[in-house]
């Protein structure tokens, strides 16, 4: 499956000067349509398979990217043509498939997949070809070991480390914080890493933790997991799940008649977790939100009315814009800016001035000179409240009469 | 070591959960037993009837079991226009595995046209109820799930021992030849086991809808277990993959209970091999 975007028309060009009017592009670039022989940009993403769901937000964002950039001057005055290919969630098919893009399709510049495994895999490729690679969603910086990978994501070099304390820091500002806890985890790469780190850090912090599981990813029997965490009766239930996963294993606790008193989720489905009946008080990662303070940064109102109209015409139940379809928006803030910046497509030279210089991103100001090419971390705290989720911490980032409320 | 509550609760929870994987099971093992054929696309035809429930209750509100009124029928002609297929093209078993694999990609693809890759829940009032007993909780849709598949498998059970009918399938698949000299018509016996196979489908599907979450790439979910399932309680036997399918979900829960969650399929696949090495008579 091959989807081209971006072989650009005048309704697109003219919609998309017309964003870019109000852009927050360098003012050095001019502002006249793109032309000439089209960059391509080839990348892949899991439009099937397990990794499905969040892939098709990540689509989105790209597209609305791509319009926008080609609304703009495209690259290097250039427009974009956007090359994905479905990997379908298959690390082996992203290497395969990145090389096809690299080799055979010649595209000029990668973007990274969605997801770990298949970053991973892409990387490989990227390191063997030079190319530089853009990636939102790898959440083990230490594993980005090639010096062209660049996250787009402020996760920062040690989320293990950093985030574990943010979500501590918020629970010991609760009226009773808690004082015993239960990590739950999938055994997805990324989950479990961030398990290990948030066991440590509870440890180290005197929060006793009372269970520490890990279940096989993708499992949907949740029923003696539960009675496992009922039985615990932890202050704090903490749980390093994908996509359904809390979904199914708040069901099957209320199954049993028993609400977990805080209970934080690592990568959940935003969706249906937050229009769950248990979803309720559900405490979640996140970087970035639709409110204020965020509204109000460079252009994030239009991404999120451009990324609700595309997600109604793609039929997807949740249309609000979130951190995931964030990341792919600064993903190509990030090639864009370099690019451009860099006055070339070579990648040792985009490589090099990424490694320079600050980069202005739907995030805020990125940096790529610490360790595996991370800057600050900047991971946060949302809460679903009125089955909507909210960012309540740091407290600076809550929008406005929003406080993380215990249960 | 855990509480006896946990251990009870754990055991409840998986064979309740092994009443699921018996559901699927029945279909697939009675067209791999009766019928000599490994059919792949009963699990996208259990979520196609899932996705058609949801699509059903959530834009037209209909209620689920009217929902399976019309689902089970529609899955019944499926099955049955299935299987002319295989007999107009004269499909073998190693064929069918590879045919339906492919007719149930192309189905996961459809349902991700339509409904799209984003998860899709069927939110009802009675999904989370429980019915408390001592210290216990047993959850009603999943125990209702296992009446139901109890009372299939039973029936069905007697269908294949005590008919006219269901020994005539017995017979042919034994020996369609045989079978046929004594006046069987094995092909249209055939039709009908692909359709009450496809209905089956329906059913799990309806349950499907009610109890879990949906998305295209879950039609692979329970593959790996109900394979076993199958194999353990003996093909063409419905009451044995009942049986199995509670086993398994019973061993994998207590498991889950006593050391990490992650050794649950351990648990099956490890039951899987216990018994195609020692093939007890009992089974």
């Amino acid at each position: 499956m091959i989807e081209r975007v971006g072989t650009w028309r005048r309704r697109r060009v003219l919609a998309g000067m017309a964003a870019g009017a109000a852009s927050f592009a360098a003012p050095s670039i001019s502002r006249a349509a793109p032309s000439g022989k089209p960059v391509k940009v080839g990348g892949t993403l899991s439009l099937t398979g397990f990794l499905a769901q969040t892939a098709a937000i990540h689509k989105i964002a790209a597209e609305i990217m791509v319009e926008e950039i080609n609304g703009r001057n495209g690259l290097l005055g250039r427009p974009v043509e956007y090359v994905l290919l479905d990997d379908q969630s298959k690390p082996e098919m992203a290497r395969s498939l990145y090389e096809k893009l690299i080799t055979v399709d010649k595209v000029d510049l990668i973007q990274g997949p969605y997801a770990t495994a298949p970053i991973l895999a892409a990387m490989g490729v990227a390191q063997r070809y030079g190319k530089v690679m853009i990636q939102s969603s790898m959440g083990i910086p230490k594993l980005q070991t090639y010096d062209r990978a660049f996250p787009a994501t402020p996760f920062g070099p040690e989320p293990d480390k950093t985030y574990p304390n943010v979500i501590l820091d918020a629970m010991a500002s609760i009226p009773t914080p808690p004082k015993t806890m239960v990590v739950l985890t999938s055994k997805f790469p990324s989950a479990q890493f961030m398990a290990k780190g948030m066991q440590k850090e509870a440890e180290a912090r005197s929060v006793k933790v009372l269970l520490y599981l890990e279940y096989e990813s993708g499992n949907h029997d949740f029923g003696a997991i539960a009675a496992r965490v009922k039985e615990a009766n932890p202050d704090f239930l903490w749980v390093g799940s994908l996509g359904l996963e809390s979904n199914l294993l708040l069901e099957a606790l209320r199954k049993l008649d028993y609400a977990p008193r805080n209970h934080f989720h690592l990568y959940p489905a935003p969706g249906p977790l937050a229009l769950s009946p248990d979803g309720d008080r559900a405490l979640c990662s996140t970087f970035i939100e639709p409110d204020e303070p965020f509204m109000s940064r460079p252009g994030m109102k239009r991404y999120a009315a451009e990324y609700k109209e595309k997600a109604v015409k793609a039929n997807l139940p949740y249309t609000t814009i979130d951190a995931q379809a964030c990341g792919m928006i600064s993903e190509w803030q990030i090639l864009e800016t370099a690019v451009n910046a860099a006055g070339s497509l070579d990648d040792a030279r985009i490589a090099a001035w990424l490694k320079a210089h600050k980069v202005d991103t739907i995030y805020g100001r990125l940096r790529f000179d610490g360790p595996y090419n991370h800057g600050d971390a900047a991971q946060m705290i949302k809460q679903v409240q009125h089955k909507e989720w909210k960012v309540v911490w740091p407290k600076e980032f809550a929008a406005p009469g929003v406080k993380l409320i215990a249960s | 070591m855990p509480s006896a509550t946990l251990l009870g609760q754990a055991l409840i929870s998986g064979v309740l959960a092994g009443g699921m994987y018996g559901l699927l099971a029945m279909g697939l093992s009675l067209s791999w037993g009766l019928l000599r054929l490994v059919n792949l696309s009963h699990f996208a035809l259990a979520f196609l009837s899932a996705y058609i429930v949801y699509e059903l209750g959530t834009t037209w509100h209909v209620a689920p079991w009217w929902s399976a009124a019309l689902v089970v029928p529609a899955m019944f002609g499926i099955g049955a226009a299935q299987h002319w297929l295989f007999d107009r093209f004269r499909v073998n078993e190693l064929a069918s595995l590879l045919i339906t694999f492919s007719v149930a990609v192309i189905l996961e693809a459809g349902i991700q046209l339509y409904w799209t890759a984003d998860f899709r829940r069927y939110e009802t009032p009675y999904a989370t109820r429980s019915i408390k007993a001592g210290p216990f909780f047993i959850p009603v849709l999943e125990l209702a799930l296992c009446l139901v598949a109890g009372a299939l498998a039973w029936g069905t059970w007697l269908w294949l021992r005590k008919t006219f009918v269901g020994k005539a399938l017995r017979a042919s698949a034994e020996d369609a030849g045989i079978a046929a000299a004594y006046g069987v018509n094995h092909r249209q016996l055939a039709y009908l086991l692909s359709g009450v196979g496809a209905g089956y489908a329906g059913i799990a599907g309806t349950f499907i809808a009610l109890i879990a979450t949906l998305a295209p790439a879950e039609i692979w979910t329970w593959l790996g277990v109900v394979f076993a399932v199958v194999i353990i309680g003996r093909l063409g036997n419905p009451l044995g993959a009942l049986l199995a399918g509670m086993l398994i979900g019973a061993s994998q829960s207590v498991a889950m209970a006593i050391f990490s969650p992650a050794w649950a399929p351990v648990v099956s696949f490890s039951m899987l091999i216990v018994v195609l090495l020692w093939d007890p008579e009992w089974i």
